[in-house]
């Protein structure tokens, strides 16, 4: 009796396995590269007819070089960095040659930091602000979705600081951060708790909202099964909130990761943070002929690392979604 | 208090608060029903069917009168009255035998780890389910799900089954193939069931007593009809049973000249725009 439900599923278990035409490759490969060009072409046109006081506009061949040349610059510095560790340890081993009591010291490398180190602090800093963030918001997002009046006593606030800028924040943040924040030894600079701090500000709002939503819209049907199964408030959390609310989150957290690292730009921008910020700034500021170049390198390193930033989450949720069918975009 | 029923539903009825003062749904419920009987609640759609065993789960409070099972009153939901779903409510998320394994962790018992792989096992052996154990929920077919909802439901080891519109989701012959699941199993287990349903052949093959219920507001108990049917049934030498078609015959009887529905399509629109209303309502508060 049971011949008639088996024959669905072997259907089911053959996996769907279709070659891409070349129709489709080439649909996927050339349509991108058709824009790519277009906007290049666009760029290259409009940016000889702009004059700044910094000279010309720079086009993408200029700042392909500019690219280049900070490569370039990035890996001369690692090479000083090299060399004047290894003067040290010549240095130090000499002293101690003759002085068998004399305890070797190696001082710093200070060097101005590179675009690649700048981007590197970035990174460190909109990540940790994120995960911050996350950690604050997905709790509470939870309270909120479960208890009507968790909800209800908390929303008002959320909706007030939502809208807030970073920006309003960035003051109040580094006067906080330089008066509680004391300590001889520091294990972070003070700039970059700043940074982290105005970042998990702004991280908050998009978790907390998305996952108060997706708690709030779990199935009644499945509520009604923990019930009946008498689950604990922890395995109720644990078994049918998280799970059924996954793609809330997510979509919660990838808004919020792109929230940070635009506001971390800013802040760095304004606070004199290290970071990619400071590098656009520095370069402003300098105003040599080919400064905007090099901005436009770090508008487009901005670009790509947001949206790399973004796919991982996506490949974050994927993993730990438990819908593989699901379409995630 | 007597300890001849097993399960007894004395003076049960509900108000649910609207914005217009109390609404009664189900009033003077009385019904009392012995170990291992089969149950089925028939009625209207809206006529509180699904209340009355929503409040014997414990999922709703009666305002007025009670429930009792075994000499304690029911007040809260638990596994000693297991629900099985209408659409299945299996955790998307967990294979059929977490789902069921979930629930076997949940109902207390003595069970070592072995004693408990066993028991998941054999409850979805019991539905026929062993073969798709590893399977999600979203990979097997309706029917399936359902008898996975099933196997969870009587994994817990209920005093009570309670099955809201268990088959109401399924075709025909997927019906039919879990209807006389059912039986086997009821025949096995001798469980105490309560099913509601809409199908009058359904009630009447696998029924020891058919309770009607009159049409809502304040929806009561209307008629019982006891089913003197010898088990084991079957369906296909029941259908010329002049017994069987009498019973057939006395339900839609009650169903449609009794308690007969009439809507006009005038109520009928109002009460969908006014669902919709509520339903786009609910969203905003979302």
């Amino acid at each position: 009796m049971f011949k008639q439900q088996a024959v669905p599923m072997i259907f089911s278990q053959v996996k769907q396995i279709r070659i891409p035409s070349i129709n489709d490759i080439l649909r996927a490969t050339a349509l991108p590269l058709i824009g790519l060009v277009i906007f290049l072409g666009l760029w290259s046109v409009m940016a000889k007819n702009i004059d700044t006081s910094l000279g010309q506009f720079p086009g993408p061949t200029a700042v392909w070089e500019q690219a280049v040349s900070l490569i370039d610059e990035h890996s001369a510095q690692m090479d000083k960095a090299d060399v004047f560790y290894n003067r040290q340890e010549e240095r130090n081993a000499a002293r101690v040659a003759q002085d068998p009591t004399y305890q070797p010291k190696i001082r710093a490398f200070t060097g101005a930091p590179t675009f690649f180190e700048q981007i590197w602090t970035s990174l460190y800093t909109v990540l940790v602000g994120f995960v911050v963030a996350s950690l604050i918001a997905i709790p509470i997002g939870i309270i909120c979705g479960l208890s009507k009046n968790a909800y209800t006593a908390i929303n008002p606030l959320i909706q007030l600081f939502k809208p807030v800028s970073p920006l309003a924040w960035l003051p109040l943040v580094t006067m906080v951060v330089s008066a509680v924040y004391v300590t001889s030894d520091p294990m972070f600079s003070k700039s970059f708790i700043t940074s982290a701090v105005t970042v998990s500000l702004c991280c908050l709002w998009p978790t907390l909202i998305n996952t108060a939503v997706g708690v709030s819209s779990i199935e009644s049907d499945l509520i009604n099964v923990s019930k009946v199964l008498r689950l604990n408030a922890l395995s109720h959390v644990t078994k049918i909130v998280l799970p059924s609310s996954i793609p809330a989150i997510f979509t919660g957290l990838r808004l919020s990761l792109g929230i940070g690292w635009m506001v971390l730009i800013a802040a760095e921008m304004l606070a004199q943070n290290p970071g990619l910020g400071k590098f656009v700034w520095d370069e402003f500021q300098n105003g040599s002929s080919e400064s905007l170049a090099r901005i436009m390198v770090a508008v487009l390193t901005i670009g790509v690392i947001g949206f790399i930033l973004d796919r991982l989450m996506l490949m974050l949720q994927k993993q730990v979604s438990w819908d593989k069918s699901a379409v995630l975009r | 208090m007597s300890n001849k029923h097993h399960l007894e539903l004395t003076q049960v009825g509900i108000d649910f608060p609207t914005p217009k003062g109390p609404f009664t749904a189900l009033q003077n419920v009385n019904l009392r029903i012995d170990k291992g009987e089969f149950i089925s609640l028939i009625g209207h759609s809206g006529c509180g069917k699904s209340t009355v065993l929503n409040i014997v789960a414990g999922l709703y409070q009666a305002t007025n009168g009670g429930v009792i099972l075994d000499n304690q009153e029911v007040n809260e939901p638990g596994p000693e009255r297991a629900v099985v779903f209408q659409n299945h409510s299996l955790l998307p998320w967990l294979s059929a035998y977490k789902n069921v394994e979930l629930a076997v962790k949940q109902t207390p018992n003595g069970r070592s780890k072995k004693e408990m792989k066993e028991w998941v096992e054999h409850n979805l052996e019991l539905v026929h389910m062993s073969h798709a154990a590893d399977k999600l929920p979203a990979e097997i077919s309706g029917g399936m799900k359902q008898r996975v909802g099933i196997a969870r439901a009587l994994a817990m080891e209920p005093k009570v089954l309670l099955m809201d519109e268990p088959f109401g989701a399924l075709d025909a012959l997927t019906r039919a193939h879990l209807q006389d699941s059912v039986m086997e199993i009821h025949a096995e287990l001798g469980n105490t069931v309560i099913m509601i349903t809409h199908d009058v052949d359904e009630a009447v093959l696998l029924s020891d007593r058919i309770v009607m219920m009159t049409n809502g507001p304040a929806a009561t108990i209307g008629e019982i009809l006891p089913i003197e049917l010898a088990r084991p049934r079957n369906r296909i030498e029941l259908a010329d049973n002049p017994q069987y078609n009498h019973y057939r015959h006395e339900v839609l009887k009650f169903l449609y000249e009794k308690q007969r529905k009439v809507e006009s399509v005038d109520e009928h629109r109002k009460k969908l725009a006014k669902q919709n209303k509520a339903s786009s309502n609910g969203a905003s508060v979302a």
